[in-house]
């Protein structure tokens, strides 16, 4: 018969093994996945000119390093970061991957809020304030120029503008974009349209909508986002292709609800309700469109080019199948893109070697994700019009390498590249207005009787509510 | 051996096989060892869950009432007053969301709460082939959330879904559903209802079940009907457990996120399910506003806490 003694001592072992491990759980979970002191061996100069000191050691945490499922993506990466230990052995890069989409808004703002982010992060262009009211990242201004990153001359300075606050520079960028119109050829041809010339304007636009809807088994000649705050996003490029604006020169006043405002309403009314050219499935956000164009069961849509690249590599269709052409209007486009920060708190060896990965699997003409022979060898999508942030001699040579080492029919994106638009950013307090612009997007989709006038100026008072309380 | 207890501080009768060193009583330094040795494992037990309560419950909720009156902006976190509080009543979306929300709530209670009770009624009424039913009505609930809802999505779709196919085949007119600010709020708690009902019928079910057979025997020879013995036997004998479900249904319907989210990739047609989570949601992810996200959260706190007041307060008149 067991003792009383010896049961005492079970219980206490049990409780403590209970114990141990809710604390090894709690331990566990504030865990943070990116060491946020400084690892650094040695001690290099704090001058930012001065070049990274060879005896300092340093690691880098990087993310959207390619997930396992990218193998050649991910076997490039490695290789470059091979040959950067060549010319920088004592920098270790540790990439963290991400599986599916690398930067998700809701993962990205817990993740400033927990300063859980890498060393060197990635963000979309419109992510610069949500990451200064974090103090996420840190002002690199006195660490980029031309001997750190020697094709800066050569990078359109918009690209740059959009990550500078107050004159002082947080990122360096890796991709950009301007909107465009996206066509499925296979569709066009079916509907006797000519796939070489896409609509460039919104009449040749609604036009082709009826002649590609009129093929039947469900196609839509159009599609157009309501969802998600992605309508705004849309009505927005709209409305900038227009000649329009969504907020005045002085970013207080809504400046949408004028002639422009109600024609990009009218006309997704009218292809909706009066041509039944846009299918009955609205209230679609990023990724139903392509998912329909993909299978074709659309024939155009407003997009950015590395859609193309989606489409194909994710959903299985075929680069041959889509076109691009400049956004009907033509006036402007919404431009965006991606860069990567530098972590706030960083050491200048750090930030210095955080320049000198960035340089060179970035920013340089022939290297990292621009040596695109190797990209072909590795059969991955190369022709794309998009990143395209060169200029002079950086752009011939990079234009040049691009089109001898294709491995998609380029002269498919012609009208694009030929017709270039002029691109605009985002209104401040984008992502509110998007949001109250998803309702006008909506109504009009969905609604045959909506009161456009009324919707614009509902969303006019909201927006500029909106802007008064900012 | 008896379960461990706490120490209540008063003196307890010495253990068996315990001898008091000779000279006098034990000083008060060996009583606290026996006393801490008495308690330890209670303590040990405990500890974990304080921890786990401490770190993911209660620490979430201080921090949130803590953001609720801050704002963090270039870096600069501030005490920001009442401004959160301003920012939300100024949002436009503001009331819509709580109109949605009251809207929700009360088709949800309409439907989740009459029908499980009803099918768990008809269900109590079968003689044979109960368990089967029984896993059949709880199957849904079995389901990924998610995959139900996108289910429904499938069918509520306007083009080939099936609702409309077989409006077409009875020869009536299709339905926008999801797609008109109308029908776009009740097509959402249908689909909540049919993935929810599930728990509920169970639980009515063995209420129903626990009501003694000869009250309703006793029914039947007052010449009770059907309805008459549902009226006068099982509301009154499943009260507590309908009051439960009903407080819990509206704390629960209240926070509706997932289905209007999956649904109508969250606001709808002109902003017809916006609901306060998911307004919450928006702020914070989609605004990177955390302090209005508090300050919301707060509100919904408040409300729900004023429903649970009102729940004790009757559950202890009924018990008077």
């Amino acid at each position: 018969m067991r003792s009383a003694g010896f049961r005492r001592t079970r219980r206490a072992s049990a409780a403590a093994v209970v114990t141990a491990l809710a604390l090894t759980a709690l331990a566990s979970c504030g865990t943070s996945s990116s060491g946020d002191g400084n690892d650094d061996s040695g001690s290099g100069s704090s001058d930012p000119s001065a070049p990274l000191d060879p005896k300092t050691k340093v690691t880098l945490t990087i993310d959207c390093m390619p997930p396992a499922a990218k193998a050649a993506e991910l076997r490039e990466w490695n290789e470059d970061v091979k040959t950067f230990n060549k010319k920088y052995p004592n920098v270790r890069i540790e990439g963290k991957s991400t599986p599916g989409q690398c930067l998700e808004p809701p993962r990205f703002t817990a993740m400033l809020k927990g300063r859980s982010q890498p060393d060197v992060f990635y963000a979309y262009f419109t992510d610069l304030q949500q990451v200064l009211d974090n103090d996420g990242a840190v002002d690199i201004s006195a660490y980029v120029d031309d001997t750190s990153v020697p094709a800066l001359k050569d990078i359109q300075p918009q690209v740059f503008d959009v990550a500078r606050k107050d004159g002082k520079l947080y990122a360096l960028p890796t991709s950009n974009y301007t909107m465009g119109l996206m066509i499925n050829r296979k569709l066009f041809t079916q509907a006797g349209l000519d796939p070489d010339t896409p609509p460039a304007t919104w009449e040749e636009v609604r036009a082709a909508s009826r002649k590609i809807a009129a093929l039947g088994k469900g196609v839509a000649g159009f599609g157009e986002y309501s969802a998600g705050n992605n309508g705004g996003w849309h009505f927005t490029a709209t409305q900038y292709a227009l000649g329009g604006d969504v907020v005045d020169a002085s970013g207080r006043k809504a400046a949408f609800n004028d002639d422009k405002g109600k024609q990009v309403l009218q006309q997704l009314h009218d292809m909706r309700w009066e041509d039944d050219s846009m299918g009955r499935t609205q209230l679609l956000k990023w990724g139903d469109l392509q998912k329909q164009i993909a299978t074709d069961k659309l024939g155009m849509f407003l997009a950015a080019p590395d859609d193309i690249a989606y489409m194909v590599q994710q959903l299985g269709a075929k680069y041959e199948n889509f076109g691009l052409g400049p956004i009907p209007g033509a006036q402007g486009t919404l431009f965006g893109g991606n860069n990567y920060m530098i972590k706030k708190g960083s050491s200048p060896d750090k930030i210095k070697a955080a320049v000198a990965w960035l340089n060179f699997k970035n920013l340089t003409p022939g290297k990292g994700q621009f040596e695109w022979a190797r990209t072909k060898a590795d059969k991955l999508p190369v022709g794309l019009p998009q990143p395209n942030f060169f200029t002079g001699g950086s752009k011939a040579k990079d234009d040049a390498d691009r089109a001898a080492n294709a491995t998609m029919p380029v002269e498919n994106f012609k009208a694009f590249m030929d017709n270039p638009v002029q691109g605009k950013a985002e209104p401040p307090k984008a992502q509110e207005i998007y949001k109250i612009l998803d309702n006008a997007m909506s109504a009009v989709l969905t609604n045959k009787d909506a009161d456009i006038d009324k919707l614009l100026d509902t969303a006019e008072q909201q927006v500029n509510q909106i802007l008064a309380h900012q | 051996m008896s379960a461990p207890t706490l120490s209540t501080g008063k003196a307890s009768a010495p253990p068996p096989g315990y001898h008091p060193r000779p000279g006098g009583p034990a000083p008060a330094r060996e009583e606290f060892v026996r006393a801490v040795r008495r308690n330890v494992t209670a303590h040990g037990f405990l500890i974990g869950a304080v921890l786990c309560f401490s770190f993911f419950s209660w620490y979430p909720m201080v921090r949130e009432f803590v953001l609720a009156f801050q704002k963090t902006e270039d870096g600069e976190t501030t005490w920001a007053g009442w401004s959160n509080l301003s920012y939300v009543f100024n949002d436009p979306a503001f009331w819509q969301a709580w109109r949605n929300t009251a809207l929700f709530t009360v088709l949800a209670l309409l439907l989740g709460f009459a029908v499980p009770f009803v099918v768990a009624v008809v269900l109590n009424e079968f003689r044979h082939a109960q368990g089967y039913l029984r896993l059949l009505v709880y199957l849904p609930v079995m389901l990924p959330p998610v995959a139900s809802v996108l289910l429904f999505k499938y069918f509520y779709d306007p083009g080939y879904g099936l609702f409309n196919r077989i409006l077409e085949f009875l020869h009536l007119p299709a339905q926008q559903w999801l797609q008109d600010p109308g029908t776009s709020m009740l097509s959402v708690v249908i689909a909540s209802t049919w993935m929810n009902m599930g728990g509920a019928t169970l639980i009515y079910l063995a209420a129903l079940q626990g009501i003694p057979g000869e009250l309703y025997e006793a029914a039947e020879l007052d010449g009770a009907g059907l309805f008459r013995k549902i009226w006068h036997v099982t509301v009154p004998q499943t009260r507590l457990i309908l009051s439960l479900l009903l407080l819990m249904q509206i704390i629960a319907t209240m926070q509706v996120f997932t289905e209007p989210f999956l649904l109508t990739n969250g606001a709808g047609p002109e902003g017809s399910t916006t609901t306060v989570v998911y307004l919450i949601y928006q702020y914070a992810f989609n605004f990177n506003n955390y302090g209005a996200a508090a300050a919301l959260g707060l509100l919904l706190l408040v409300v729900l806490a004023g429903f649970s007041a009102v729940y004790v307060r009757l559950s202890r008149s009924s018990e008077d």
